[in-house]
């Protein structure tokens, strides 16, 4: 016994001290999902080929490669949509019991839950964003609202009192490609909750979702026409945008797109409702919680490779803790895991596309030569695909363009600040007005700073929350209208006199 | 007319410590990031890794009224050598046992590289006059014991006596310094908040602790992973902040695997490589050794064993 013991003592001091705890890869199975080699348009309850002839190929900005032939709908596309949708509210939709109409949304939100590992890794294929939080974010949410809105189709008298709500007939959407089937859920639940038929375009590069969403609606049995799901690039959406006879369009996508959208809209009476870019401030107090508010910020700008409209983009901190806050940041950084967005261990995952990617790039150069200092931490980038490190921007001035610009990528620019007061003049010192943060201890100053900030959501203590019972949406150039809550109901409704 | 009472000479207002950035935490965020970081899914040789790791530092323990030297003595023999089939395996970080069960332990481990931990000052409620505990102490101390897992008194604690809860830490290092490593249990299922729990982690700090450690596993409310992150977030502060190295130790209701991996993970991602030795990290457990075992040996055959393959004891 003493002579193992002793053996043991000498084994044991010869243990090797481990240099690094590698994660081994853990990759979400491709396997459960099965892209088509081609895709047609859906409209009418079916999938029809195209009239236009066109098609374009979609593919996975991880990996660079080709995943299905999708099709660009042309105007004859469009229009034969948009007849399939007016034809489906003119012939039952509208006029269904709001009961029934409630049942589709239910059942498609629990085929959604069903089905969510299906959806997850399609989205992470064709988006790039980590599986993390497709699993846990995007398809989670995207049921929430489907279920949100099923229970206001027969209680919309109560959601509007001493109002008659109707619904407003043919509603043309065009939808982002950060949040794809999240974007479609919000547009299209509450716009069949309030009794109106749709024509949606997903984004050019993210249609996959939407179009096995489609398969979703044959096991609804939802009846043919109600959702019409076209595909293809700018030019479609303009097609959908200028059809006479689509009764209100929601838009969601850049502030510039959105301008167009606007003008082109002037004078014909279609409702609009607009959800467009933001550069959000993320405003940290002395007396905030510094690690869970650095957990805060590293989640409001990281999350989604920073592809996200309400990113807490700008930093604002107090100076008596900034160099305390920098430190934590950079080396909370040092702890992202960028890479395959299928490894359940990734926390930052691919670049949307190659144009995004120029796009994060160019303004990147631009924060440089402008004098920022920047900060990435060390990491190892896959090799093919598109990819762009965690970084950060500090000594930012107020005018520079990474202050000013939405990047919409992971990069942050730093500020700091004196007084609340400074916080908010610098906080609302920007074109847009969509979200803004707020970290500290003290109940008072949350309520008197969310009063002064004009961004149509305030966060405090947490960021990058959402719930599809809380409305949201911007002021300024962050767009009009709400999304979500019983506030996302009101643009698919027009309100008689009781 | 009265008159201000005059400074006594050469004093100067001692800001600096007057003004501690105690730190606050939030509970809302706080369990969001330990939920976060529970996910990560550990496969194959990282997860071999982790559970090795895990047994290196393991305080195996018991603490049953019904322990006597018998079973103490089982399950030393056990933490030196847990699986006789796999000379791979290695020894646990220490034995964790009652004050006069240490001489037992003592004898047992005599020669390897175990450790013998003994609880002290009144574990587990601390309800005890501070002679008592500082008499316990040296007792154990005496015995042979590396390692004292003292309790904080929560009574005082949560009425605000502060400078009571430190002074008796203080006593407690004294009688070890030198000779035993001091774990200052905080017992986070009686503290309430987390801001309390960061409070007391600055407390046992300050007054000496080698280890700050959750709880004795006595109460419903053992260790969980919220309450590890906000402490293992106050060790690395004070790292920070003045380059003193404590260690943290985990206990109560840790039984799997799977549980031990998630903690571990939590410790990389939040202090790194360096904490991972059992110099500086501790999980206290009485039952999870042989889910680890058989873990590890699923891992390498690729099948579950019966566990009448695992000893007790």
């Amino acid at each position: 016994m003493t002579k193992d013991k002793r053996e043991l003592a000498r084994r044991q001091d010869k243990a090797p001290i481990a240099t690094a705890w590698d994660y081994a890869p853990a990759p979400e199975a491709r396997d459960i999902v099965k892209i088509q080699e081609r895709y047609g348009l859906f409209i009418g309850g079916k999938f029809v080929e195209p009239e236009s002839g066109e098609r374009y190929t979609t593919i996975d900005p991880a990996r660079e490669e080709p995943l299905a032939e999708v099709a660009q709908a042309g105007k004859a596309d469009v229009d034969r949509a948009v007849r399939a949708a007016r034809d489906a509210f003119a012939n039952g939709w509208s006029a269904l019991r709001p009961s029934e109409r409630a049942k589709y949304l239910f059942r498609i939100a629990r085929l959604l839950q069903e089905r969510a590992r299906e959806f997850a890794v399609l989205e992470s294929i064709n988006g790039g964003k980590p599986i993390r939080e497709s699993r846990d974010v995007d398809i989670p949410l995207a049921a929430a609202h489907f279920f949100y809105y099923a229970g206001w189709a027969d209680k919309l008298e109560y959601a509007f009192p001493n109002r008659k709500p109707r619904p407003i007939g043919v509603a043309g959407q065009i939808i982002p490609w950060n949040f794809p089937l999240l974007m479609l859920a919000w547009k299209i639940a509450p716009a069949l909750a309030a009794g109106n038929t749709v024509v949606l375009k997903p984004a050019e590069t993210t249609p996959l979702t939407a179009l096995l969403f489609c398969d979703v609606l044959r096991q609804a049995e939802l009846p043919p026409g109600v959702v019409n799901i076209i595909t293809g690039d700018g030019r479609t959406g303009a097609e959908l945008v200028s059809h006479p006879d689509v009764n209100k369009i929601a838009f969601t996508g850049s502030t510039e797109v959105g301008k167009a959208i606007q003008r082109t809209l002037a004078g014909t009476g279609k409702r609009l409702t607009l959800e467009l870019g933001g550069k959000a401030a993320n405003i940290i107090f002395d007396d905030a919680p510094l690690d869970q508010a650095v957990e805060g910020i590293v989640n409001g700008i990281y999350f989604n490779q920073g592809h996200v409209c309400c990113a807490g983009s700008r930093l604002l901190v107090e100076e008596s803790i900034y160099e305390t806050v920098i430190a934590k940041l950079k080396r909370r950084m040092a702890t992202l895991r960028v890479g395959d967005p299928l490894d359940k261990n990734t926390d930052v995952g691919a670049i949307n596309s190659k144009q995004q990617l120029d796009k994060i790039g160019a303004l990147v150069q631009a924060g440089i030569d402008e004098g920022a200092e920047i900060y990435q931490p060390p990491c190892k980038l896959p090799e093919r695909g598109y990819w762009f490190v965690p970084t950060v921007f500090t000594n930012v001035a107020q005018s520079y363009r990474i202050a000013q610009e939405e990047i919409f990528g992971p990069v942050l620019s730093v500020l700091t600040f004196r007084t609340p007061d400074e916080a908010i003049e610098k906080a609302n010192n920007t074109p847009y007005g969509l979200s803004a943060g707020v970290w500290t201890e003290k109940g008072s100053r949350i309520l008197a700073m969310a009063q002064r900030l004009r961004a149509g959501v305030v966060w405090a203590n947490t960021y990058n929350r959402f719930d599809p019972a809380s409305p949201f949406g911007g002021y300024k150039e962050s767009g009009f209208g709400r999304e979500g809550g019983r506030h996302g109901l009101e643009p698919y409704v027009v309100l008689d006199d009781a | 007319m009265a008159t201000a009472p005059v400074l006594p000479g050469g004093f100067e207002l001692p800001l600096e410590p007057r003004l501690p950035r105690l730190g606050s935490v939030d509970a809302v965020a706080l369990e969001e990031r330990a939920a976060s970081l529970a996910t990560r899914s550990i496969k194959r040789e990282a997860k071999l890794f982790a559970l090795d790791l895990a047994i290196r530092v393991m305080d195996l323990t018991t603490l049953e009224g019904a322990d006597t030297p018998g079973k103490v003595a089982a399950l030393s023999s056990k933490g030196i050598r847990p699986d006789p089939s796999d000379p791979n395996i290695p020894s646990v970080a220490a034995i964790c046992v009652y004050p006069n069960l240490v001489p037992f332990a003592v004898e047992r481990t005599k020669g390897t590289n175990v450790k013998v931990a003994s609880v002290a000052t009144a574990f587990p409620s601390g309800q005890s006059s501070l002679e008592v505990k500082l008499l316990e102490t040296r007792e154990v101390v005496e015995a042979g014991a590396h390692e004292v897992d003292m309790v904080i008194d929560r009574g005082a604690f949560l009425s605000g006596r502060y400078a009571q809860v430190y002074d008796e830490i203080v006593r407690v290092k004294e009688v070890c310094a030198g000779r035993a490593h001091l774990k200052v249990i905080l017992e986070t299922g009686e503290l309430g908040t987390y801001d309390n729990v960061r409070r007391a982690s600055l407390l046992a700090i300050a007054g000496g602790a080698d280890f700050i450690k959750t709880s004795t596993g006595k109460l419903p409310s053992s260790a969980t992973l919220p309450v590890q992150l906000c402490m293992l977030e106050v060790i690395r502060d004070v790292h920070e902040e003045t380059g003193r190295v404590v260690g943290m130790k985990a206990a109560g209701g840790i039984r799997q695997s799977k549980q031990a991996v998630q903690y571990l993970v939590q410790v990389y991602e939040t202090l790194g490589l360096a904490w991972l030795t059992p110099d500086r990290y501790r999980l206290g457990a009485s039952t999870l050794l042989n889910d680890v075992l058989m873990q590890i040996r699923k891992e390498r055959t690729g099948r579950y064993q019966n566990p009448d393959y695992f000893t007790v004891d």
